[in-house]
């Protein structure tokens, strides 16, 4: 349009500033992942960056857009830090590159690129990986285990590209089922969640290790939170109903259904409340439709990890509600001035 | 006493930049060598020019009528000759040109015999009126609604508060601060003869909390005449857009104007302060509206500063008032930075709704950093005072669905620009919904015009049917009455001319009335009618 035309002026805040900080709230957490989990985490950010980074390139240079602004508005650079901090640590390399694959190509550039796609990328990825290769996905590193078997840089280099372990080493014993896992499978073989939970994969209130990692993406979510970088409905809806639903049945039945706690700090829960679910692309728009968003995603979550196909249900769960925003979005928009009804 | 007062949902803090502008005493604009004066300077239909090419005006004389009810007179600002009535380029969104009364000053200031009315207080409402329409008052505040069909509130219908608009939210201008703060009296005075206009039950003047002096001033000047129980003067706080008409009727009386209605409809009229002044020099002095105070200001103007200047001094000529442009200058914006409009030609005059000159520098605004795709982060929706859904519109009016973009109540947004201020990926928001307005006005237009067509065609034909008929029947009619005698003609002739009668009748009522609302919507951008904003 020839006459520039007012508002004439702007705030500066800008995407990419966003992104950023939503990265640096995550590193406390990773960092502790890192510690408790070793090189491997390292390696699948690494390689979802890199991956990611080509992939969106590649997409952008197709679609005949400009690279620059869109390849350092960062938002390709959370999605490969999500699902880097989900992918078990340890994974043959191709593994986080097919993730990058749907994700950027599919998820995201597909349905037009960042601001129109429905399905967050990181959990669409996510999610084939885990329907594709049920196997590499399954296995985690035990807490520690790295250290305890000396398992370095070097080694974690060539099991993800030749496969090959140190030969004192096999791979059963460095990696396990993860605590929802073995909470699925102790359950399911009749077990009681306090049996479940005696086993050393436990710590104080939740998965070893697991539970300091959570906490620290709790932490780095209520900074955001306290920066006003995402709105609290997202993680307070979902952390909510996922602590209502878990506790009303750990109340009626504790020993067929563990507590909120191992709920909330065993998984993918914390991640998702308050840095997946809250991707404001794919989630609802209003704070009522995000208190819902959030709810009907951690309801969910509870739902697919006890009666589901699979031990950690925030990434399906995600992705149902995904699903859902738009008509979310149309039942709760919020009352026009002047359109009758008071505040 | 303090009120309560109630919250408008979202609007945004913005950087006030009044300070630049307070600097300096109010300064007299200098005549220029020509005065444009634009037969439209308010909402409604054009004034009819009342003067020829080469006659001699004097100052106050009224050099075009109000043409309809909603319509407003204007006078010439000083004495002089005419010397064209043509069109000219006018402050106006779409940059056109307009029809404009072009003056040449004599310099000689031989004015018409102004007829003050001291005594208002005798004359009942409806004198009062035509007083104040007479003198070609329209709203000061920007939208230029004219003021005395506001002060009508129709025969049954009770106004409950007086609001004097005195927020001025837009960052840099200071004029009605300026006004607020200098001439106190003038305000008060015009505020009385309003409520008296109106009778209204009580009036408030609301003032954002930025403006401490203005607040000082007022409220002394209240408490001097001993008017603290008539008229009460509101603190609000700082925060865009509280001077929108709407907005500031939430935040004083906690009232909603439905949708689409006036907010006579909750029992509430509301005026700009410096209206209220020009209404008390209208009735109390005579003198019509003629000059007005005008904020010059920005980074881009040398000695930025309030000029009381005569309506239709060349933009370009008032800027060169004010020590023209500083070296960065890059471009001139007539109103605030939020709402005002791009000035394409230095040219334009200066008209009644002309509160602001802006004269900005490249670093001044935020640069526009490159757009990005809307990423639904919602704080478009946050910032919105009216709780639209800005990304939704965004989304609609950029896909041309227009119809949605009206579910989402694309016509209760008032153009702020709140949504595109806090917009993280620089969408121009604004842009689109005067798009989408402008594009659903032309449908509207076009569908009218072609249902107009529909019914004419439909009419024709079926005059014609009924003409055959009456023509066989009268035929028919001739042929028997040769037949029977002549006694029946008469009766018969009788009988056509009263269905004549009726089908004239019929095609009246067939005919849609001549209703031309859209037409006065400027073509490419909407102005919300009666909405003023600082
Ligand atoms: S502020 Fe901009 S990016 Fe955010 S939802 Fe609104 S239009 Fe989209
Ligand atoms: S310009 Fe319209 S949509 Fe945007 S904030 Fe203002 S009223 Fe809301």
């Amino acid at each position: 349009m020839a006459v520039i035309s007012s508002p004439h002026l702007h705030s500066p805040a800008k995407v990419s500033g966003v992104m950023l900080q939503v990265i640096y709230a995550l590193v406390p957490a990773l960092l502790l992942e890192f510690w408790f989990f070793g090189w491997g985490l390292l390696l699948n950010l690494l390689l979802t960056l890199a991956a990611g980074y080509l992939f969106e390139a590649a997409m952008l240079q197709l679609r005949g857009r400009p690279l620059a602004p869109f390849l350092s508005d960062g938002s390709m650079a959370v999605t490969a830090v999500l699902l880097a901090a989900a992918l078990p640590p340890l994974l043959p390399f191709w593994v986080p590159v097919v993730g990058m694959l749907f994700a950027i190509v599919i998820a995201k550039h597909l349905y037009g690129g960042l601001g129109y796609n429905p399905f967050n990328p990181a959990m669409v990825g996510y999610v084939v990986l885990l329907i594709s290769f049920p196997l590499e996905m399954s296995g985690w590193v035990a807490p520690g285990g790295w250290r305890l078997h000396d398992f370095g840089l070097g080694d974690s280099l060539n099991y993800a590209f030749s496969g090959q372990l140190p030969p004192h080493i096999t791979l059963d014993a460095i990696t396990g089922a993860t605590p929802l896992d073995a909470m699925r499978t102790g359950l399911g073989l009749a077990k009681t969640v306090s049996e479940v939970e005696s086993r050393p994969l436990f710590g104080l209130f939740a998965g070893r290790g697991f539970e300091w990692v959570n906490l620290l993406v709790l932490s780095g979510g209520l900074w955001l939170i306290f920066k006003r970088i995402i709105p609290w409905h997202t993680p307070v809806g979902l952390l909510g109903g996922l602590f209502v639903t878990a506790s009303l049945f750990h109340l009626v039945a504790p020993d067929q259904f563990a507590g909120p706690l191992f709920h909330l700090l065993s998984g993918g829960a914390m991640l998702g409340a308050f840095f997946i679910a809250t991707d404001p692309v794919t989630c609802a728009t209003s704070n009522r439709g995000r208190l819902i968003f959030g709810a009907g995603a951690g309801v969910l979550i509870f739902v697919i990890r006890t009666w589901g196909g699979y031990p950690d249900g925030t990434a399906f769960a995600v992705l149902l509600m995904n699903m859902a925003a738009p008509t979310i979005d149309y039942y709760t928009q919020p009352r026009v001035y002047g359109h009758g009804g008071s505040e | 006493m303090t009120r309560t007062l109630h919250r408008f949902h979202g609007g945004i803090h913005l950087p006030d930049q009044k300070a630049l502008s307070l600097g300096r005493p109010l300064r007299q604009a200098a005549l220029p060598s020509e005065l444009v004066l634009p037969l439209q300077q308010h909402i409604g239909a054009a004034a009819q020019p009342l003067v020829a090419v080469g006659e001699r005006v004097l100052e106050g004389q009224m050099v075009a009528r109000p043409e309809g009810f909603v319509s407003a007179p204007v006078h010439a600002p000083t004495s002089g000759t005419v010397i064209a009535i043509e069109a000219r380029p006018v402050p106006h969104p779409s940059g056109l040109s307009a029809l404009a009364i072009v003056l040449q000053p004599d310099g000689e200031g031989r004015t018409v015999e102004y007829q003050p009315h001291s005594d208002w207080s005798a004359l009942d409402p409806s004198t009062l009126r035509n007083l104040i329409r007479d003198a070609g008052i329209v709203g000061l505040g920007g939208a230029g609604f004219p003021t005395a069909v506001k002060l009508n509130p129709g025969p049954h219908t009770a106004v409950e508060t007086l609001i004097l608009n005195g927020a001025e939210c837009e960052p840099y201008i200071t004029c009605d601060q300026w006004l607020m703060q200098e001439r106190p009296e003038e305000i008060i005075s015009g505020a009385l003869i309003m409520r008296h206009a109106l009778q209204a039950q009580e009036c408030l003047i609301g003032i954002e909390d930025n403006k401490p002096a203005a607040i000082a001033a007022l409220r002394s000047e209240v408490a001097r005449r001993g008017l603290t129980e008539a008229i009460e003067v509101v603190e609000v706080p700082t925060r865009y857009p509280m001077g929108g008409e709407k907005q500031l009727i939430k935040v004083l009386t906690g009232k909603e104007v439905p949708t689409q209605g006036l907010p006579i409809a909750v029992g509430v009229v509301c005026h700009n302060v410096a209206t209220a002044a020009s209404v008390h020099r209208a009735v109390e002095l005579g003198e019509p509206l003629i000059r007005r105070i005008v904020t010059v200001t920005g980074h881009g103007a040398a000695q930025p500063g309030n000029f009381e200047v005569p309506l239709g001094i060349p933009m370009g000529e008032l800027l060169a008032q004010a020590g023209g442009t500083t070296a960065g200058f890059s471009r001139l914006i007539m109103g605030g930075p939020m709402m005002g409009i791009t000035v394409e030609q230095p040219q334009a005059p200066v008209i009644k709704t002309a509160n602001c000159l802006l004269a900005v520098t490249d670093d001044e605004l935020e640069r526009r950093a490159p757009v990005r795709p809307c990423i639904r982060c919602g704080s478009c929706a946050e910032a919105c005072p009216v709780s639209l859904l800005p990304q939704q519109l965004y989304w609609y009016a950029k896909s041309k669905e227009f119809d949605r973009a009206q579910d989402y109540n694309l016509f209760d947004c008032i153009e702020c620009g709140c949504c595109a201020f806090v917009c993280p990926s620089n969408l121009p928001l604004v842009q689109y919904y005067r798009y989408a307005k402008t594009e659903i006005w032309a449908q509207e237009r076009e569908k009218r015009a072609s249902d107009q067509a529909r019914r004419r065609h439909e009419y024709r034909v079926a005059r014609e049917e009924r003409e055959r008929l009456e023509k066989e029947a009268r035929a028919k009619k001739k042929a028997a009455a040769l037949a029977e005698g002549e006694s029946d003609d008469k009766k018969a002739a009788i009988q056509a001319a009263i269905e004549r009668a009726k089908a004239k009748k019929a095609q009246a009522n067939a005919t849609p009335p001549a209703t031309d609302p859209p037409a006065e919507q400027p073509a490419g951008e909407g102005a919300a009618p009666a909405e003023e904003k600082h």
